[in-house]
């Protein structure tokens, strides 16, 4: 004797009460972050200065985010950021890795945690800090200052004010700041991998070269996609470090579209075109990301 | 994977939700209440228990003791009214007011920034309540110079600026001039110049010399848009000026715009500038400065109580000087935030009065005793300083000639950032001043055209 069951339904299929188990993290997502999505889009589609009534633009607003040279530019570096925040301290990363997991390194937790440190200090306080760093007489001038005395060119620059440098010198606060989250993520992942991997490797002759390619960096790929997903969005929403430190200048030379936001709502009065570009932002902050597990997922399926 | 189903109600929810949004965002601005001269009260005692929210941005040392000692007057002579202050810094002010105002319960008075991005905005959205009625009866465009309340003027649309009603008043008076070092000048052996071509003279000797010429920070655009402005006011002259910030004719390709820019073009070239200057904020020149950085340095009177402090009898400041020995002076200048009356308050002719005390000639002396540069002249009392003494003269000088130009990121809402980034580059030898002259015209014909 069969139990009845209704049917179409293989047991243990989702049901509807499925849903009020949900509702709850549903209702919160959909007030803080669905419904502002929906609305940042709906201000999108209107000129509006943020307090009198709006004027239909439809997608008047997007075109001008597509064709304003300076918005552009602001996209530009956003992606010139994602190396400096997101390829060049995963690189870095891999290189510290394939050292340590090679070699035995005394006071590891140390390096681990004064590595780390900047994840943990307020973007606030990395953007101030340096800004002194940069400033005329701060550090960076002062070694360069050094150097020109033994004889080189002088290199010394108002680093932060200077239209060819700005951009890069607020990339590399953004790579100091992220290499730490990329070097424990790397270093966690790379204490999972067996030791017998390695051990095989080094008895089919590979040198630390193909070793690494073999086994270390198979076997982070899922870190990898991790710290990639994680720092590219930090470069793409980085708004803190510009405030603080250049203001999206000189000129536009550090702009970047998550300033812009701000710039246009409360300086402006261009809230429509804000969202707008607000908008723009997430969907290329989704592509890219979409693309980086596309990546690593793609990776595990050739293996 | 979202099943059909799910998917549709997704959908359909989607769908509700844009339903729910359709109607333009802001859509709820009423129209202000106008008021006719008879019925402005102006007897606070009878107006019973009344508490005033009033936000200001008066955080600043000299500043905030000015507004806490002007509540705290206006509250003794009062009883029945009660001063709720909310103080917040300029730019949080900035941040916080559009909300604030756009709110159901507003504060009463609030003190919003002159221009199209704040004034021009709020009166566009009828929340603030012109103050013409209550003018009739406290006579602010009587006492004040013609410049300054043109700048607390808009449009009711919004759209000009110097034009329309009244919509607030300032206590302070601010001009930008030139700040100079008397030991530094002293050594150089040159007395304070007297004619823009002595100034220029002076740069050059201080260069020669081996001294930095200018203390210049320039990481926010916005100072040397004030230096342009400055230079312009001596190669265009006041009355050009006036007629493009306000839109009354003339263009920012005028070649005697150009040449204002071509002047910074060419001081930087000279190496007048420290070459840092777009990487140093603008509130650490004037540290800089006072540290021993600079013969001169372009800055505004907001600054002078500080410097007082700290380089003492050093330090010197000039009005701009004139073309010829003699002539008249102009400079960029203009007034303090000034206060304004919401269109929701319900006790605007409280609002008024209050207001009118803090402008009131009491008030003035009590800005001279505070260490501030009143707008208008105080009626019995002088400030301590010598530093302080020139710049009250020097307004003074300007107010009476009537030679105060507007600032120019008046021009357009996004001129500041325009205009001052193209300066940037020029002063970075990277673009030509005509180039810059061209992209700031762009904006502004963009602006007025719309």
């Amino acid at each position: 004797m069969t139990a009845r069951r209704r049917p179409g339904r293989p047991p243990g299929a989702p049901r509807n009460i499925g849903w009020l188990y949900v509702l709850p993290a549903l209702a919160v997502y959909g007030v803080f972050l669905l419904w502002p999505l929906v609305r940042g889009f709906w201000f999108s589609l209107y000129d509006w200065d943020g307090i009198s009534t709006g004027t239909w633009a439809g997608l008047s607003n997007y075109a001008t985010v597509l064709t304003d040279p300076g918005l552009r530019g602001a996209f530009g570096h956003a992606l010139i950021l994602v190396v400096f925040y997101a390829i060049l301290p995963c690189l870095l990363a891999f290189l510290l890795v394939a050292v340590i997991t090679r070699t035995r390194v005394r006071g590891l937790a140390l390096f681990r945690t004064v590595l780390f440190l900047p994840q943990v200090v307020a973007m606030v306080a990395v953007a101030v800090a340096w800004q002194w760093m940069y400033s005329a007489d701060g550090p960076v001038n002062g070694v360069l200052h050094l150097l020109h005395r033994l004889g080189l060119p002088d290199w010394s620059r108002g680093w932060l004010g200077d239209f060819t440098f700005a951009l890069p010198a607020v990339g590399l606060i953004g790579t100091w700041v992220e290499l730490g989250l990329a070097l424990v993520l790397f270093l966690a992942g790379a204490q999972r991998i067996p030791g017998e991997l390695y051990d095989a490797a080094r008895i089919d002759g590979a040198g630390p070269f193909a070793e690494f390619r073999a086994v270390t960096l198979p076997g982070l790929r899922r870190e990898l996609a991790v710290a990639l997903t994680l720092t590219s969005v930090m470069a793409l929403r980085n708004f803190d470090l510009v405030y603080v430190t250049t203001k999206g200048g000189p000129g536009g030379a550090t702009r970047v579209p998550s300033y812009e936001v701000y710039n246009r709502t409360f300086n402006t009065g261009e809230v429509g075109l804000a969202c707008a570009i607000g908008v723009t932002l997430a969907v290329l902050v989704f592509a890219l990301t979409a693309g980086i597990g596309r990546l690593a997922e793609g990776r595990g399926e050739a293996r | 994977m979202l099943r059909p189903v799910g998917r549709g109600a997704l959908l359909g929810t989607a769908a509700l939700v844009v339903l729910a949004t359709a109607c333009a965002p802001g859509g709820d601005g009423g129209e202000p209440a106008s008021k006719r001269p008879a019925a402005v009260s102006t007897d606070v005692a009878k107006a019973g228990n009344v508490t005033l929210t009033v936000w200001d941005q008066e955080v600043q040392g000299g500043q905030r003791k000015q507004i806490e000692q002007l509540n705290a007057a206006f509250q003794a002579r009062y009883p029945n009214v009660k001063i709720n202050r909310v103080a917040r810094s300029f730019t949080d002010l900035q941040k916080t007011l559009r909300l604030a105002l756009s709110g159901g319960n507003p504060p009463d008075v609030v003190q919003a920034n002159q221009g199209y991005a704040a004034m021009g905005q709020f009166v566009k959205a009828g929340m603030l309540a012109s103050l013409a009625p209550y003018d009739k009866v406290y006579r602010w465009t009587e006492r004040y110079p013609k410049a300054l309340t043109e700048l607390n003027s808009v449009s009711a649309d919004g759209r000009r600026i110097g034009a329309g009603d009244l919509y607030g008043v300032s206590m302070n008076g601010e001009i930008v001039g030139i700040y100079y070092n008397k030991d530094k000048l002293a050594k150089l052996g040159l007395k304070p110049p007297a004619t823009w071509g002595e100034f220029e003279q002076a740069l050059a000797t201080a260069k020669g010399r081996g001294e930095q010429p200018l203390a210049f920070g320039n990481l926010e655009k916005l100072p040397g848009l004030q230096v342009f402005g400055v230079v312009q006011d001596q190669t265009a002259g006041r009355d050009k000026v006036r007629d493009l910030v306000f839109a009354r004719g003339g263009a920012w390709t005028d070649q005697s715009n150009a040449q204002a820019a071509q002047k910074l073009a060419d001081w930087s070239k000279q190496g007048y500038f420290n070459k840092d200057a777009a990487a140093v904020k603008w509130d650490d020149t004037p540290v800089n400065f006072a540290k021993g950085q600079g013969v001169f340095m372009f800055g505004g009177t907001w600054w002078a109580a500080d410097l007082a402090d700290r380089m003492k009898d050093r330090v010197g400041f000039l009005t701009p000087p004139p073309q010829q020995a003699g002539g008249a002076p102009a400079t960029m200048g203009g007034e303090s935030l000034p206060f304004a009356i919401t269109a929701k308050s319900k006790h605007p002719d409280v609002a008024a009065a209050y207001i009118n005390f803090l402008t009131s000639p009491e008030a003035m002396d009590t800005a001279v005793e505070t260490g501030n540069l009143p707008a208008l002249k105080p009626p019995s009392k002088q400030p301590s300083s010598p530093l302080l003494k020139e710049v009250q003269a020097s307004w003074d000088t300007l107010s009476k000639v009537d030679s105060i130009t507007p600032y120019l990121d008046y021009a357009t809402p996004t001129f500041g950032d325009v205009l001052g980034g193209s300066l940037q580059e020029v002063i970075a030898g990277r673009t030509t001043a005509q180039q810059a002259m061209e992209t700031a015209q762009r904006d502004y014909s963009a602006f007025l055209k719309k």
